[in-house]
């Protein structure tokens, strides 16, 4: 695997004539989370398509670029809020399948190493519809890691779990994606702030930087400097826009 | 279960009903045959409605076994080129437009009177249903699930082997199960117009010596095959939504 890159998005998106956002300028660090934040369609999903260089319906006019020059294409991992596990494969077989696609042989022994990580080494076998909801999700993680991509695009992977389910997998996808490029979208301020190096709200007009605690994620949920944090933001997502 | 004794008690109704307006009409059996007297028929003539029958059933087996291939094989490059669709699909439905029995007379004038004219006519009459089912479900696979193949780096041939057949093949199953009935349509169809052996032929032959019992007869062993072939597709149908 290359070294995770850094990548800058510079530009103006358009859907049928109308801006959607922009002009933005966003850095995503090397190695470190970025959180987005933003209401509901303000173009935070369209940010990870446009990254992970898939066909969107609007126009983007700018560029994306990463810093070792290098394209980004197939060198970008992708996490949806939905598990996106086929219901016909095990959980292996789930997480193999980006070898299976490419049409190369599965590395097995690597896919049962990260299933062991992330605490599915007992459901190898088991089809999705026998797991449950966090399972599901961890199986989703453990594929997205078998791709081993320095860049990881993650949109709202964990908002369809409950409260405490999604601390756990939150703490497990900071650990296993550590060295890696993140562009992680959520509605969640805590969330925002407890795993991101850095935040970005995103306006129509702009990308907004908005400052973090300062100690590096991932951070104590219940620590002041945190709880702050998350208030800030989340007053500056309710004004308008 | 359940499903079953509510199928056997309205069958018996059915047929409690046949007898009762026969014996009321008094109606001549040449016009129309009281249950009892089919089911005479039916032993009497075991043989017969045997051998015919196993005629029908092969011509409907195989014409269920090529329609699927073919069917099959054209919705897979269908759902892989929007192009090729946007130019096949008007076609296909144009020849849907003509009705598969005015084909007929033409079929048995090419091919004979034999089994091929008859497993034709089953083919033609399955061959776009099963299509159109396939190809829905090869075009409907959730548009995540393609981004997320597509961010792997995943071959067209590949996500269609992997993805998109597997996530079709329950509608492939639905297909499947509407050619179950339509196939020994397409089959007795062909029997009527120009064949020596199978039940259409039978009924053809009972019909004309007023022989109404052993007609009513072999349409029993025909409605008795179709409803085999259909429960044991819904079973393989199933299977396959189950994987």
């Amino acid at each position: 695997m290359t070294p995770a890159p850094t990548i800058r998005l510079r530009g103006t998106y358009h859907i049928e004539g109308q801006q959607l956002f922009g002009p933005i300028d966003v850095t995503l660090p090397a190695g470190q989370w970025t959180c987005v934040l933003g209401r509901s369609g303000v173009g935070k999903s369209t940010l990870v398509r446009l990254c992970a260089g898939l066909p969107c319906t609007g126009e983007f006019d700018g560029q994306i670029t990463a810093s070792d020059g290098a394209d980004l294409a197939e060198r970008v991992s992708f996490m949806a809020q939905s598990d996106l596990l086929l219901p016909w494969l095990s959980v292996l077989e789930n997480t193999v399948l980006g070898a299976r696609l490419r049409g190369q042989a599965p590395d097995i022994q690597k896919a049962q190493g990260l299933l062991d990580r992330v605490g599915l080494s007992a459901h190898l076998h088991k089809k999705p519809s026998a797991l449950s909801g966090g399972m599901r999700q961890r199986t989703a993680l453990a594929r997205t890691l078998m791709e081993d991509r320095p860049v990881a695009l993650l949109d709202e992977p964990f908002g369809a779990l409950d409260a405490s389910l999604r601390a756990d997998m939150q703490e497990l996808a900071a650990e296993v994606l550590a060295d890696k490029t993140v562009l992680l979208v959520t509605h969640d301020p805590a969330e925002a702030v407890r795993l991101g190096h850095q935040i970005i709200v995103l306006t129509p007009d702009a990308a907004e930087k908005w400052p973090t605690p300062p100690e590096m994620p991932i951070r104590d949920q219940y620590a002041v400097a945190t709880i702050s944090c998350q208030a800030g933001l989340l007053a500056r997502l309710r004004q308008s826009p | 279960m359940i499903q079953l004794r509510y199928a056997v008690g309205a069958t018996a109704f059915a047929l409690l009903l046949w007898q009762g307006v026969v014996w009321i009409t008094g109606v001549p059996a040449f016009i129309l045959p009281s249950p009892l007297r089919v089911a005479q028929a039916a032993i009497a003539n075991r043989a017969l409605i045997a051998e015919n029958a196993l005629v029908t059933a092969t011509e409907v087996i195989l014409g269920l076994m090529i329609g699927t291939v073919l069917g099959a094989i054209t919705a897979v490059p269908l759902a892989g080129s929007a192009r090729l669709h946007r130019v096949v699909m008007p076609l296909l439905i144009f020849t849907q437009a003509v009705p598969v029995f005015a084909l007929a007379p033409i079929l048995t004038l090419w091919l004979g009177y034999g089994v091929a004219s008859k497993v034709v006519m089953a083919v033609l009459i399955i061959y776009f249903p099963v299509t159109s089912a396939f190809y829905d479900g090869l075009t409907r696979v959730p548009a995540d699930i393609l981004d997320m193949a597509r961010t792997m780096g995943g071959t067209k041939g590949q996500i269609m082997r992997r993805i998109k057949i597997p996530h079709a093949l329950p509608s492939l199953g639905t297909g499947l199960r509407l050619a179950a009935v339509y196939a020994p349509i397409g089959a007795v169809i062909g029997e009527w117009v120009g064949a020596s052996k199978g039940l259409g032929y039978l009924m053809l032959l009972a019909n004309g010596r007023a022989k109404t019992d052993l007609m009513f007869a072999s349409l029993l062993a025909l409605v008795v095959m179709t409803l085999l072939l259909h429960l044991a597709i819904t079973k393989a149908a199933d299977s396959l939504g189950r994987r």
